[in-house]
């Protein structure tokens, strides 16, 4: 078969297309988001008959999946860990419905690469008790997409599958399998699983439970886990997804002296982890992210053998894990290069020269100097980069600048401003301004539209050409919803806006638009 | 064999497309792949980097720990400092000399060419000088420059250009192999 060279993220969405999926509904986030976008750039989904969206947000994407899977077809929602956070909801119902042939794909992202925590999605697919995945590789998260559709479809239940960003992110080559034809359309086996009244979710819920023995069997014996003997049997190992490989980097024979126990499925295969811990007179777990593995094991009265990692800090409990840092752990002295010169500084990211952003943020930063004690509240996208122009107080989580201006400005703070930009607003800002709305709140709205997502790379924005629109549909007044070009020649009339509406006791929309010149070079390269 | 490359620059400067021509080159010829990249955030004209593994044998981590890099190269002086504990003590250090000055407090360039100076096997060069009379993109001078010391033909090289960039056209393929000659020339 074919071998291309593949993103852990491409060959997820390769594996999806060759596996008879018929429908990706994703938001975009770093670093899940070449997943989506290379189905919906692929020639062969289109000739497929495919379907790839980008959703308003993670949670109407998954309730997308949920539709696709209730008729029958296989189904993928692609998001960030964060993401899985916003579709908390339809993620744990899924988990009650046993909704079959649905694969939802969480991108972690150890050591914030881009991201504003850590999470560990594992934690969310134990809580759902669901069965997940949890790949070692590119060739390997390519096959559990075929897997993971027949352990979801068999044993009727949504599919975890979980990818840190150095996976996510890293190519390399992967062998394709056969394709598989697209399921047929269909209606579910049992249609009141599907109606979560309190009689029928009772019933599902112990059903759920009853399927947990399966699910482990499943781990036990589908062969993605697996134990590999060691004769020094001082130390047993446990790893987790590419953490094996961190463990292997350390041993150029290809070969560890320890009985080591790879998991790549869970829930945790208990009869290898038994066998571990009879055989052994120390267990080391090895996971990148939080230690979800290391805690099940452990219990937290501490009795029986030493389990240590991340818990005790014998690995630092942040950050991604590495050859490096499990090196440390076990007692090896690592190599080390020369020190960084001192003069080296910092180069961190920043607004791109032009960008709009800045003649914005140039706007507000000279309306604010005015107030000892206004504030402003920011967003999450490019735009949060104005913190480094002094120009934000906060960043929360998508769409939190207007809910948290609107609380603010209720108790006092004066002028409250806040600060989105089109795609977040889309994502997850309009509800909260109809709060502000109802409340007839005192803030002033500021969305930044460059015309498209543009942290992630260029997706379309979902409120894209509409927001003037939707904020007068939400109960704005047109007066106060004001639009302007982001330029430096028209600074002063932007400042004067700005003003008007900070006096203006209400709730006021201020939309400064200019294309992300990212965006722009494109599309001129595009027409070339 | 085996070659761990660390690729690296500022955001935007092609560093990606180099690392995605060498892999496909090594993958061509047999050779085991992972090459790891940054996105999002972290690549918006800050430093950027991408770990480049090639090997004969099963590569295991997809990036490469500190003290085991064969080659650093990079698109910018300061740059390819900032990676210097990755490098092995018999290492290669290929980077561009013309400073990329998008911060307030950039080092005095002398400074940077000094520490460059003191490391074992360094090759420092105006790849933009080049590129301008190629008409091409520094980083495929670079990607030239670097050629000799990756144990793959050149002509291998040749073909993963014609293999990525063939749907843009003939013209963008001669003159990114036009580049890579240049820069292989280099000194």
């Amino acid at each position: 078969m074919q071998k291309l060279l593949l993103l852990g993220d491409e060959a997820i969405a390769q594996a999806f297309i060759d596996a008879g999926g018929s429908a990706i509904n994703s938001y975009p986030g770093t670093p899940s988001t070449q997943i989506t976008e290379y189905v919906i750039k692929s020639k062969e989904a289109k000739e497929k008959g495919v379907i790839a969206n980008w959703c308003a947000n993670e949670k109407t994407a998954l309730e997308a999946s949920i539709g696709v899977a209730y008729a029958g077809k296989r189904a993928m929602t692609c998001m960030k860990h964060v993401g899985l956070n916003v579709c908390g909801d339809p993620f744990m119902n899924a988990a009650i419905i046993g909704t079959k042939g649905v694969i939802i794909v969480v991108a972690d992202d150890p050591s914030m690469f881009s991201s504003q925590d850590e999470q560990d999605s594992r934690f969310y697919g134990h809580w759902a008790m669901i069965p997940m995945l949890e790949p070692s590789s590119q060739q390997e998260a390519y096959d559990m997409v075929f897997s993971g559709y027949e352990i979801s479809e068999k044993l009727g239940t949504p599919v975890l599958l979980r990818i840190p960003t150095r996976l996510a992110h890293s190519r390399a080559g992967v062998v394709r399998k056969e394709a598989r034809q697209q399921n047929a359309l269909s209606s579910p086996s049992d249609p009141s699983s599907y109606v979560l009244l309190p009689a029928n979710a009772k019933r599902l819920y112990r059903n759920l439970i009853d399927k947990q023995a399966d699910f482990t069997k499943a781990s036990e014996e589908m062969g993605y886990n697996k134990y590999i003997d060691g004769a020094d049997k001082k130390l047993g190992i446990i790893t987790t997804g590419i953490a094996y490989n961190y463990l292997m980097e350390n041993f150029p024979t290809g070969v560890c002296p320890h009985p080591v126990v790879k998991v790549a499925q869970y829930p945790l295969p208990y009869n290898m982890i038994n066998k571990l811990y009879d055989e052994c007179d120390e267990i080391l777990v090895l996971e990148d992210g939080q230690p979800f593995v290391e805690e099940l094991v452990k219990g937290f009265l501490g009795k029986g053998k030493r389990v240590f990692g991340r818990l005790d800090e014998t690995i630092r409990r942040d950050g991604e894990l590495n050859a490096e840092k499990v090196a440390k752990a076990l007692g090896f002295k690592a190599e080390q290069g020369d020190p960084v010169p001192a003069v080296v500084t910092n180069r961190p990211p920043a607004l791109c020269q032009g960008c709009p952003h800045i003649d914005s943020y140039e706007a507000v930063n000279a309306v604010m100097a005015k107030y000892e004690h206004g504030k402003v509240f920011g967003d999450i996208g490019c735009y949060t980069l104005g913190f480094n122009m002094g120009a934000i107080d906060t960043t929360v989580c998508m769409g939190a600048s207007i809910t948290m201006a609107k609380g603010a400005s209720e108790v006092g703070v004066f002028p409250s401003l806040a600060v989105i930009g089109d795609g977040t607003f889309g994502h997850s800002g309009i509800t909260g301004l109809m709060d502000c709305v109802n409340e007839k709140a005192n803030v002033v709205v500021m969305i930044l539209d460059n015309d498209i997502t543009a942290m992630t790379g260029g997706q379309p924005s979902s409120a894209h050409c509409k927001i003037a629109e939707i904020c007068k549909g939400v109960g704005v007044e047109p007066e106060h919803i004001r639009t302007i070009v982001p330029i430096k020649k028209n600074h002063e009339e932007f400042v004067k806006i700005l003003e008007e509406e900070v006096a203006y006791n209400g709730v006021s929309v201020i939309i400064p638009r200019r294309t992300c010149l990212v965006e722009l070079k494109k599309h001129l390269n595009d027409k070339k | 064999m085996k070659k761990d490359i660390i690729l690296c620059g500022v955001g935007g400067d092609g560093i990606v497309s180099v690392a995605k021509i060498i892999s496909d080159a090594a993958l061509n010829v047999g050779l085991n792949v992972k090459q790891s990249e940054i996105h999002g955030m972290s690549q918006r004209g800050g430093s950027v980097f991408s770990h480049l593994r090639l090997s004969d044998k099963p590569i295991f981590s997809d990036v490469i720990p500190e003290g085991k890099a064969d080659i650093i190269l990079s698109s910018e002086p300061m740059e390819a400092l900032r990676y210097l504990p990755f490098l092995a003590k018999e290492g290669w250090i290929i980077t561009n000399s013309a400073p990329f000055v998008n911060i307030n407090n950039y080092p005095d360039i002398e400074k940077v060419m000094a520490e460059l100076k003191k490391i074992k096997n360094c090759l420092a060069f105006d790849a933009n000088e080049i590129a301008k009379t190629v008409k091409a993109r520094s980083n495929m001078v670079l990607l030239g420059a670097a050629a000799p010391h990756l144990e793959i033909e050149f002509a291998e090289l040749e073909n993963a250009i014609r293999h990525i960039f063939g749907r843009k056209g003939e013209e963008v393929v001669n003159s990114n192999i036009a580049a890579i000659k240049a820069g292989r020339d280099a000194k």
